[in-house]
């Protein structure tokens, strides 16, 4: 072995590899004639090779795809509503948004199923009504949850009843009067109150920009 | 043959299962017959080949439809086979002691639940020793030789199932080669 090139056994792993170079072949192929201990080791590699690729080729088990799905998790509906939610990552966000939006207002309007109006000085309450007493002047804007309202003093501002009603009397209110009686309604105010908003800011912007 | 594949993986991720079972009907001789070579038992090659396409169907989503679908599913197959060989490796140390002087008769127990005729006996003697020998080398040269010499995959395509460079891939079946040939050497 001492004579042999050291490169032969790379030679020889390339060649059973079935990745050489004709060149390289042909040098294996000199040394191995020439060298009894490599064409030995050679043999031996082959036969090994040999060997292992005699393992006959083994079946899967009959009923092998039956057991498979079996096993398979039944998730069809559930893994489905995930793939569409990942392939329309934009209307998931959407819906999700309806969905949660939808719920705060819902349940913004049942939670405030008690009494509730707008602190203002010398206004009176007699049970689940509010009163601007005779005489009196209140000044700012007024809005009473679930509860009623009745007017015989002076209101200056807008007005807005909520699960509650407005009782005509003697008082003289100066802006709006605004009953809202039902889930829908409420929503909609609430939607109305925010594009409000939103158009005041950009009033203000473009008043702004225009100076 | 990808084409094909492709189009059943496709139906899968629209959610029709039965599409999944004619992938199953494609790869299972194949991808039994890995685990089989590794694991070295009925059973286990049984159970680990249908984790492995269990898995596939879970994560059928991550799999990239421009790769080979086989590549992918051997890779699932050979990292549990791995794992489970890991797992058991003391029951293996105590397998190797009996191996000296009863360790054929073990393994003949494997693939001996039917019953054969005499001839077929004799060729069986064979497969039990390839099986045996396989047994014996160590996990990362084994499934490095399998995929090479059972499988008969080219070298690049088992240096992307394991995940390996190239040159790795070929040390492997080089020591595997090595290893077994000193196994063999008193056939």
């Amino acid at each position: 072995m001492n004579a042999c090139p050291e490169n032969v056994l790379h030679l020889m792993d390339d060649y059973l590899d079935g990745d050489i170079s004709q060149n390289d072949e042909r040098q294996l192929r000199e040394h191995l004639e020439s060298c009894s201990d490599c064409r030995k080791l050679y043999q031996e590699l082959s036969k090994t090779i040999a060997f292992v690729q005699s393992a006959s080729h083994i079946q899967a088990p009959a009923d092998f795809v039956q057991k498979t799905m079996a096993r398979l998790p039944k998730e069809k509906q559930r893994a489905g509503v995930q793939r569409w939610f990942r392939r329309h990552p934009m209307l998931a966000a959407a819906a999700l948004f309806c969905v949660l939006m939808s719920a705060a207002l819902f349940t913004n309007f049942n939670d405030d199923q008690q009494f509730a109006f707008t602190k203002q000085p010398n206004l009176v309450v007699e049970g689940q009504t509010v009163v601007v007493p005779e005489g009196e002047k209140v000044v700012g804007d007024l809005t009473v949850r679930n509860g009623d309202l009745r007017v015989e003093g002076e209101l200056e501002g807008n007005v807005t009843i909520v699960n509650g009603q407005y009782m005509a009397s003697s008082g003289v209110i100066t802006g709006e009067i605004e009953e809202i009686d039902k889930a829908f309604e409420w929503l909609w105010y609430t939607i109305k109150n925010g594009f409000k908003d939103a158009a005041a800011i950009f009033d203000t912007d473009g008043t702004q920009t225009d100076e | 043959m990808d084409a094909l594949v492709n189009k059943r993986i496709a139906k899968v991720l629209k959610g029709d299962q039965n599409a999944f079972a004619e992938i199953v009907e494609l790869y299972q001789n194949q991808l039994y017959q890995i685990c089989y070579r590794m694991l070295g038992n009925k059973q286990e090659a049984e159970d680990i080949a249908q984790e492995a396409f269990m898995r596939a169907y879970v994560n059928i989503h991550t799999f990239d439809q421009n790769r080979k679908f086989s590549t992918w599913l051997y890779r699932i197959a050979t990292n549990l086979c791995i794992d489970r060989i890991r797992k058991k490796k003391p029951d293996y140390h105590l397998d190797a002691e009996v191996r000296g002087t009863e360790g054929l008769n073990m393994y003949s127990k494997i693939a001996n639940d039917d019953e054969l005729p005499e001839e077929e006996l004799m060729r069986m003697e064979v497969q039990e020793r390839v099986q045996y020998e396989i047994s014996r080398l160590p996990d990362k040269y084994r499934a490095a030789i399998v995929l090479k010499y059972i499988e008969e995959l080219p070298l690049a395509e088992i240096s992307e199932i394991l995940d390996l460079p190239l040159g790795t891939v070929k040390t492997r079946i080089h020591r595997g080669r090595e290893a077994l040939r000193k196994q063999l050497s008193n056939l």
